[in-house]
């Protein structure tokens, strides 16, 4: 059994019983990922000499029984790699950034240091978060640690590998159309996408301003609270962060579902879902019903056109926040440019991998004058439908559930040349951000070639409590989350 | 050439002095050393945000009311996107259709006539860095600038000549300046003025073709710029030729307009709302609350000036043109001084002296307390309106008191009759050809004996009392 598949509490009072030493932590950490990954390759980046350095100072504090322990003491963490570290290369899996040190630190990662965690680790990504296999990364793709001739979903698909095979206690991860949900429910693991603004986006490198969320990858919901814990509240620096008091979320974790009302949207659970995965959901929402809670379907008519729409929002918000990648101030500049149209031209045509470059393509065209009207302004139309799909369910429902993707993990190359394929399967994922609601991937079964499958629980704005309740109610009734990679087992 | 008639539009974009940045808190003075004044956030690194300088929002809706605009109730920021090296993020948070302030308007009068200017709008966004070209044939970039907060002001294309443009920006500047939201210095870059203009025949109700004129770094160039754009549009069109819509640049050197580039190759800046920044509620309490911090304007001055005061309406403009003169009248005022000479003394000699000496009223140590007493002091008949210039000379230069000059220089004026009477009949004496020029008729001899008893008596002399005495010594002469 790995160190990381401990409780928490375990491992604090280890910690404090002096058996164990968050050097040790972190040198386990360090030592996974270095026999672990090879063919994985979740990780892009090991900050051995920083880490460490910062465990003996953690192993000292404790030591000398100085202030009190952080909710995150000694924790090895993993952080996509579009969240950004001061001083330590972050890189947003493009090689356009190869050669970026931050000047900063983004608001979640001094929030970790503030709990005391360890940043171990940058991890592999879609170029960009542009992705939902990982094959899009500017470096190397990720593989499923389930079957590595499978994706692990994306883009967080490093986040959710590194924790499926257990190489740090917890991972973040961005979610901007289902980058955390989805290859969370790829790789067997449990993500978190909170609401809109329950957490800052100051120093998450953007990608579509109006959807981007961080949130944990863990290997359970009980993990998933605790980070969400140290990680949410309003920050001065994100105007879009919510004045919203963050309330305790372990509390929340009762075990209890007597009473709750459960939304089945009929358009997530019916045609174009794989039936093994149908199956999964019906037999999670058996469980639930057996502990008191009760379902029945309901229709969020909108939903077909939130691909389209989300699209379409998403790309013109990265035309313009990819922009400044320009080879001027920070990143890779082409080399001989004759003059500074080609400067920039030859930066980005260098930068950039194809599929970054479709979308800002594709955002570009949907801005322009003349179109404007019939993409971006009709998109954000949609949206506010889809947001009205979500506020009817939420007027007699709790929560609304439904598969986290139509399928289990697809196989490496399957998709990759077919773009609209592969944005379709964000079918499930995309409402929830066009919603900018919380919304949690659990594990709920597993396919018969052996790949998990993922259920997601959706809740209100500034809900994620319930979410967190129910999702864990579940887990531990059913206990899908215990299952690990044959390659982890050992 | 009287046929055409022209038509103006100006573009005014004037920096806000707020202490910190728009989106960041970054220092905004000017004349730090190059990207000093500099942070993540305003550098557009990745990953940063933008945070609204609330102390901008409100004086873009100070400068909008006081230039007579409605503030929208609802407001919202907007990306400008276009690549350039001085902007970092490669777009402009500006406001594209929800301006804080629009439908305002000014009043300007010119040769006597009195004008309004319509305003379309104000908006507030950030400005950009600054690009230097060094002799290696690099170019180099200055941050300082980026995310310092500016509003652009539009005029209706109300202004019918050059002369009209520049009261306009006078006025404008004068405004800016009174409520206090701008240096509006144009030499430091703190305001700018891009123009529209175009002709039309006399009569005719449709718009001409217009050209963007750009380039234009102080009030005078933009007259100068238009009256050489109007003369040039009114050429091409006598010649048969038509009007191409293009932006021109003002060549100072050579005093021209020269094209910059045409309608086809202007930008698509693709404007979509700010997904960082939240919609802003500017609620009615808030406009209030804003409205009560503007000052006495420049027109409400003025009039002030002519009624209680009894200025000419000429001189009441002049002074009012800049919130520092009219200030320093005020404080002048305040001290006692009568109101027409000390508008006369500001107008004639301190103004004189600056415009002289290309300096403003902050580079000399005269006060107003010091004026106003001196001008009591001529009142009073201590000092003569001669030697008052000396006195207001050491002033300027010096900052000291009157009182202090005058009794250190001895400049106290003669006017004791009896010593008078005596120095005057002792020039007379001295000059006997002069009385007898005098005698035969000639007016220029009283002259010549002023300036004796002025030249023994170092100018303290007493002059109406000098002339009295004068006559009546040549009488008996």
């Amino acid at each position: 059994m790995s160190l990381f598949d401990k409780r928490l509490s375990e491992i604090h009072s280890a910690l404090r019983k002096k058996e164990l030493s968050v050097t040790d932590l972190v040198q386990a950490s360090i030592a996974s990922v270095k026999e672990h990954d090879e063919d994985i390759r979740s990780v892009l980046y090991v900050d051995e000499e920083g880490a460490l350095a910062q465990a003996k100072a953690l192993d000292e504090r404790l030591a000398t029984g100085g202030e009190e322990l952080g909710l995150l003491y000694g924790l090895p963490a993993g952080l996509k790699d579009n969240i950004v570290t001061k001083g330590v290369r972050t890189t947003c899996a493009s090689k356009f950034l190869s050669n970026y040190d931050p000047i900063y630190d983004a608001t979640v990662t001094k929030k970790l240091k503030e709990a005391d965690a360890v940043i171990v680790a940058k991890l592999n990504m879609d170029e960009f978060a542009m992705g939902g296999s990982n094959e899009n990364s500017g470096f190397y793709p990720v593989k499923n640690p389930w079957n590595t001739e499978y994706v692990p979903g994306g883009s967080s698909g490093g986040s959710a590998a590194a924790m499926a095979s257990r190489h740090f206690f917890f991972t973040l991860g961005s979610d901007t159309g289902g980058s955390i949900r989805q290859p969370a429910a790829f790789c067997g693991v449990v993500g978190l996408k909170p609401t809109y603004g329950r957490v800052s986006r100051f120093g998450l490198v953007a990608f579509a301003s109006s959807l981007d969320q961080i949130g944990p990858i863990t290997k359970n919901v009980e993990d998933a609270a605790y980070v969400l814990q140290a990680i949410a509240g309003h920050d001065e620096y994100d105007s879009t962060s919510a004045s919203v008091e963050v309330p305790d979320y372990l509390s929340a974790l009762t075990g209890e579902v007597k009473g709750l009302r459960i939304g089945v949207p009929k358009e997530l659970i019916g045609e174009g879902i794989d039936p093994e995965v149908r199956e999964a959901v019906l037999a999670a929402l058996k469980q639930l019903e057996s502990m008191g809670a009760t379902w029945s379907e309901v229709s969020m008519p909108h939903t077909e056109y939130a691909v389209p729409a989300y699209y379409l929002l998403a790309s013109s918000e990265a035309s313009s926040n990819l922009a400044r990648f320009d080879g001027v101030r920070y990143g890779v500049r082409a080399e001989n440019a004759a003059n500074l149209i080609e400067l920039y031209k030859e930066s980005r045509s260098q930068g950039f991998g194809p599929e970054v470059k479709r979308r800002i393509m594709l955002g570009t065209y949907a801005l322009s004058s003349g179109y404007y009207d019939a993409y971006y302004k009709k998109a954000q139309q949609v949206r506010t439908l889809i947001i009205q799909d979500f506020t009817n369910v939420f007027a007699d429902f709790d929560v609304i559930l439904h598969p986290t993707t139509p399928t289990t993990a697809f196989k490496i190359g399957e998709n990759i040349d077919d773009p609209v394929k592969m944005y379709l399967e964000d079918i499930c994922t995309v409402p929830v951000n066009l919603a900018g609601l919380p919304a949690i991937s659990v594990p709920c079964g597993f396919a018969q070639n052996g790949l998990p499958i993922g259920m997601q629980i959706v809740g209100k704005a500034f809900d994620e409590s319930t979410v967190l309740r129910v999702a864990h109610a579940y887990e531990q009734a059913a206990g899908h989350h215990l299952r690990k990679p044959e390659r982890v087992r050992g | 050439m009287s046929q055409f008639e022209t038509v103006i539009g100006l573009e005014v974009h004037a920096e806000l002095s707020t202490n910190s940045k728009i989106f960041c808190g970054c220092p905004t003075e000017f004349g730090a050393p190059p990207n000093t004044h500099t942070c993540p956030i305003c550098l557009g690194h990745p990953g940063v945000l933008p945070v609204t300088n609330k102390q901008a929002v409100e004086f873009a809706m100070k400068a909008a009311l006081a230039l007579n605009c409605e503030i929208s109730r609802e407001t919202k920021f907007d990306r400008k996107n276009y690549f350039y090296p001085d902007l970092p993020k490669a777009y402009q948070i500006s406001q594209f259709d929800q301006p804080i302030g629009k439908n305002g308007w000014i009043e300007i009068e010119v040769n006597g006539e009195k004008k309004r200017i319509g305003i379309t709008r104000l908006h507030l966004e950030e400005d950009a860095g600054k690009l230097t070209h060094s002799d290696f044939g690099d170019t180099l970039v200055d941050f300082n600038r980026v995310g310092v907060p500016l509003v652009e002001i539009v005029s209706e294309p109300d202004i019918r000549s050059p002369e009209e443009a520049k009261a306009y920006l006078e006025k404008l500047k004068a405004i800016l300046q009174y409520t206090g939201v701008s240096d509006v210095r144009m030499e430091q870059g703190s305001l700018r003025c891009d123009a529209n203009v175009s002709i039309r025949p006399v009569g005719q109700k449709e718009f001409g073709t217009k050209t963007e004129l750009k380039n234009m770094n102080s009030f005078r160039n933009v007259q100068a710029a238009l009256e050489y754009e109007v003369e040039r549009q009114k050429q091409v069109v006598l010649s048969g030729g038509t009007i191409v819509q293009e932006t021109r640049r003002w060549d100072e050197a050579n005093r021209k307009t020269v094209s910059m580039r045409s309608k086809e190759e202007a930008h698509d800046y693709r404007y979509f709302p700010d997904p960082d920044l939240v919609r802003m509620q500017i609620s009615e309490e808030w406009i209030e609350a804003v409205r009560a911090t503007i000052p006495e304007l420049p027109d409400a001055r003025q009039a002030r000036y002519v009624n209680e005061y009894g200025l000419p309406q000429s001189d009441a403009a002049v002074i009012t043109m800049s919130k520092e003169t009219a200030d320093f009248f005020d404080e002048t005022v305040k001290t006692g001084a009568d109101p027409k000479a000390a508008a006369n003394w500001l107008m004639v000699e301190l103004l004189g002296y600056l415009n002289a000496n290309n300096l403003t009223l902050a580079d000399v140590k005269i006060t107003p307390h010091g004026l106003g007493e001196m001008i009591k002091l001529i009142e009073n008949g201590t000092i003569s309106s001669k030697i008052a210039k000396t006195v207001f000379k050491e002033m300027v230069e010096t900052g000291k008191e009157p009182k202090q000059i005058v009794e250190e220089k001895g400049l106290v004026q003669i006017s004791d009759e009896g010593a008078l009477r005596q120095i005057v009949q002792d020039v007379v004496n001295a000059n006997p050809q002069a009385v007898a020029d005098y005698k035969a008729g000639n007016e220029k001899a009283v002259a010549f004996f002023v300036g004796q008893v002025m030249k023994q008596t170092r100018g303290k002399a007493n002059p109406p009392m000098v002339n009295k005495l004068l006559l009546e010594v040549l009488q008996n002469a």
